[in-house]
């Protein structure tokens, strides 16, 4: 159990790092918002495997949190975009 | 028994997850990035959130990783819709490979205004003669009164 885990944590924090380059080279800025978008995502998955490796069920409700904020985040980004606010690509 | 199916879901999940992130690395221009973004990253914290429910067992964790299960599926493709509308509109440059822009036809990037194509003649008149219009954000705040 316990090595699935930790394999299971080394291929999320793999998979951060690919979508940080994307984040980092993206050319415009709608992919910078989508790759953010999967990078919260990536976090409620790590958030729920860190609840099952500590045996802390408390850790879901961040998990809650964290879709969240990235939902808000995404729509608010949306918004921005469409009503033509400054953009330095 | 049911450790096999946790260890299962959470590996399942991190390929996703792996999965989502190669695709957004490689493929070539928004839409095709959001097609593999959206789906398989929300697939994935959806099995990591079955596999924390089984993990746990309790009647409180399950209902709130059903919580989030449904939260994802209902949002993730409000984002994902708000974003590649934005994208559209603002200008992002479609693959030189695309087959099909439909909504090229039906957009005036000028005016930022929709056409279907379905409207009767007198709704385009209606549309010709507001061209000149822009659209207006209304404030209804009033001022306060001390």
């Amino acid at each position: 159990m316990s090595f699935v885990v930790y394999l299971t944590f080394i291929l999320m924090s793999l998979a951060l790092v690919i979508v940080f380059v994307r984040l980092v080279k993206g050319p415009t800025l709608p992919d910078r918002v989508v790759a953010l978008e999967l990078i919260a995502s990536i976090m409620v998955g790590m958030i729920g495997v860190h609840a099952i490796h500590t045996e802390t069920s408390s850790f879901i409700d961040v998990a809650i949190v964290m879709a969240l904020t990235a939902f808000l985040a995404a729509i608010g980004f949306a918004r921005f975009l469409e009503r033509g606010g400054p953009r330095h690509d | 028994m049911i450790e096999w199916l946790i260890m299962f879901l959470l590996l399942s999940s991190a390929f996703f997850m792996l999965l989502a992130a190669l695709g957004i690395l490689r493929l070539p221009d928004l839409p095709t990035r959001m097609h593999a973004s959206t789906k398989a990253g929300a697939l994935g914290a959806i099995l990591v959130m079955t596999s924390a429910a089984l993990f746990f067992a309790e009647s409180v964790v399950v209902t709130k990783a059903v919580a989030v299960i449904l939260f994802i599926l209902i949002t993730a493709p409000i984002a994902a819709h708000a974003i590649g509308r934005a994208g559209y509109f603002v200008g992002v440059p479609l693959w030189e490979g695309s087959v099909k822009d439909e909504l090229k036809s039906s957009y005036d990037p000028e005016t930022h205004r929709l056409i279907s194509g379905m409207e009767t003649a007198e709704e385009l008149d209606i549309y010709r003669k507001n061209l000149d219009i822009k659209p207006k954000v209304k404030l209804k705040r009033k001022k306060r009164r001390i």
